[in-house]
């Protein structure tokens, strides 16, 4: 009796070992690794940068946010009714909010009669440096050769770390399902979230796949948003650079954000 | 041994069964969160970490209560602590499965909790921190039940316990060092970046953790047959009144260094904190009574003729740890996101729900520690070593 038993549970034993180490041995004995090529059209670049230029923006004021419902409407970002459960990719603030450490009580002419009450175009900055990448405990956050920090929506298990880390306000989770709150018509090109992950802004990594601008910058009529690789001498973006003084939100936390605005 | 817990007084069962209908209430609350969603609870965007966060955080803190034990009587020999080390230990079991119980349920998907197994990343704290906490939780489990084992058959202790004790003392450092650290590395959060931080979280966890080892001692020799010996909780005592000094010394350099420097990042939050920010000051209060507590804890615990007063210790213990909770458990983790890194000020108001949750992982937490307790104290009775000496 013992003695079966004994040799129920060798063989048992042995059964359930045999089951661990499939997988080790799936891993190594793979034949033929699917190899994934990008379109021919899709855009590159070495260092993905935006640069907002506020002076062509000035239709915020009047109520223009054709680069957030652009967005909302390609990623299908749901709107919810209260505050608490929001989820923002690209969304406008006030310039106190955007630059909350540029404040000057004298502050008049310019920055007081354009700015102050210009709302901003804020974003995920793709950081150069992002604290979000460094505290993701899954890599469900993580930056891409060209500077794209992207998010794996399906191995994000909510621990919201990202959140606390970003110095930009830039992430949202889905506090509860988001699909009966997508108002805009649905998008069958991009996934829907589920209730419990992250999301931000990817500099619409799956247009620059098929060799679209980011969906924001295409909207923009004003041309106030421009996208390119900042890496390279010839682009827009840096030619815009050359021309204009421009600022960073937060520069001296040491992210290095690739979103830049000319005043 | 844990068929001890199977039997008991009345009161013992009636005890557990109030306990376990705590836990249930809870966990039925936890099926409708998971159906829901985590916008069940008063987290938002804004305020992205709440209660949850907050009780993981103080309960490591709590989970110190096994080192402040095993380090005297294993280190420096000091025979008196002997007879608690087993409920340190088992205190810091309950406590850090009450502090793996907070971070599933805080967690958006926690059917993907096993990612952090399957895709290991050291640069990440959360990573360390799930490293050390389970690895504590591991080495208080078996140290624990194998000294009581052997109490029991009356055999000497294994050798290979030994270097496991050891290793445990400088692993309580790292869970508090750790979790601090959770918070004391992010660029944009003007509340926690500060280095005095796991120094502040190691005094407040000998200040917290002890202090609730005096109240359960002191409950103990009162209710049961178990006396822990006057000496024991009377040292027991200054452990926590040095601690309690430090930790209000290392919170008075914070405040020195945030009010004099006037930095608005870090400022700011402290005046959310004691006046209020832009009429919002729903933490003022707490944080007052925080103060009054630990200032009264530390006028009685300073006196020795008060600290070794029956009567007067438990209130400096309930004192100290209602103090600590109210710091660690509520003030650390919301202040952090009030105001945000955009200073916006979003309230935050833990809801029902999130309140049922967090009442059930505690009850949970007493539910391992009642057992636990239980059948350290029947091993002891039986052996004889519960008695005074």
């Amino acid at each position: 009796m013992d003695d079966a038993r004994r040799r129920f549970l060798k063989i048992a034993g042995l059964s359930v070992l045999g089951l661990g180490i499939k997988p080790v041995t799936d891993a190594v004995a793979t034949a033929g690794e699917v190899e994934i090529t990008s379109s021919p059209n899709a855009l590159k670049a070495k260092r993905w940068a935006m640069v907002v230029d506020i002076k062509k923006c000035l239709k915020a004021k009047k109520g223009c946010k054709e680069c957030v419902i652009a967005c909302n409407t390609t990623h299908n970002v749901p709107e919810f009714d209260n505050p608490k459960d929001e989820v923002k990719w690209i969304w406008l603030t006030s310039v106190k909010h955007a630059f909350p450490d540029q404040e000057s009580q004298y502050a008049e002419g310019y920055y007081k009669d354009t700015l102050q009450d210009l709302p901003f175009v804020v974003l995920c900055n793709h950081c150069d440096n992002p604290p979000c990448v460094r505290v993701c405990p899954v890599q469900a956050t993580f930056r891409r050769a060209d500077g794209i920090v992207m998010m794996d929506y399906h191995r994000c298990i909510g621990c919201r770390f990202c959140m606390a880390a970003c110095p930009f306000g830039a992430r949202s989770l889905n506090w509860r399902d988001p699909r009966p709150f997508i108002k805009t018509p649905l998008n069958r090109e991009y996934p829907t979230r589920s209730r419990g992950v992250v999301e931000k802004c990817t500099f619409c990594d799956e247009r620059l796949a098929k060799g679209l601008q980011p969906a924001c910058v295409a909207a923009c009529k004003d041309k106030a948003l421009v996208f390119g690789d900042v890496e390279d001498p010839n682009s827009e973006v840096r030619e815009l650079l050359r021309k204009n003084p421009s600022i960073r939100r937060k520069p001296q936390l040491g992210t290095h954000p690739q979103v830049y605005y000319i005043l | 041994m844990l068929e001890k817990a199977l039997t008991g007084s009345r009161s013992y069962k009636v005890w557990i069964v109030v306990l376990l209908a705590i836990v249930g209430i809870g966990f039925v609350n936890y099926l409708r969160q998971l159906d829901y969603g985590l916008g069940i609870t008063g987290m938002s965007r804004d305020v992205s970490w709440g209660l949850y966060i907050g009780q993981f955080t103080f309960l490591v803190g709590v989970a110190a209560s096994a080192v402040m034990l095993v380090l005297p009587y294993y280190l420096h020999n000091y025979k008196v602590f002997g007879k608690i080390t087993i409920l340190g230990e088992f205190l810091a079991v309950a406590s850090v499965t009450m502090c793996l119980s907070f971070i599933i349920v805080d967690l958006g998907k926690p059917q993907r909790a096993f990612n952090v197994l399957l895709h290991p990343t050291p640069n990440s704290i959360l990573f360390w921190d799930m490293v050390v906490l389970n690895g504590y939780l591991f080495l208080n489990i078996i140290i624990g039940w194998t000294l009581l084992g052997c109490e029991r058959r009356g055999a000497p202790p294994p050798k290979w316990v030994k270097p496991l004790i050891y290793l445990s003392i400088p692993w309580a450092v790292s869970i508090h060092t750790v979790t601090a650290f959770l918070y004391a590395g992010l660029p944009g959060r003007g509340f926690w970046l500060t280095a005095i931080m796991a120094p502040r979280f190691l005094g407040s966890a000998f200040a917290s953790g002890p202090s609730l080892l005096i109240l359960f001692c002191l409950f103990l020799r009162k209710f049961t047959k178990f006396d822990a010996g006057w000496e024991a909780i009377s040292s027991l005592a200054k452990i926590v009144t040095y601690a309690m000094l430090v930790s209000v010394f290392f919170f008075l350099c914070e405040l020195f260094t945030v009010y004099y420097s006037q930095i608005p990042e870090h400022i700011l939050h402290f005046n959310y904190l004691f006046q209020g920010l832009h009429g919002h000051s729903e933490l003022t209060p707490w944080m007052w009574i925080c103060i009054v507590l630990a200032l009264v804890a530390v006028g009685l615990l300073i006196n020795p003729k008060w600290r070794n007063n029956e009567k007067i210790l438990p209130i400096a213990c309930l004192c100290v740890f209602f103090s600590l909770w109210i710091e660690k458990g509520i003030a650390l983790v919301l202040t952090g996101f009030i105001p945000s890194p955009l200073e916006t000020i979003t309230r935050y108001m833990p809801t029902p729900t999130e309140l049922a949750i967090t009442l059930g992982i505690w009850g949970l937490g007493f539910l391992v520690l009642s057992v636990l307790y239980k059948v350290a104290l029947t091993v002891k009775e039986q052996t004889g070593d519960s008695a005074s000496h």
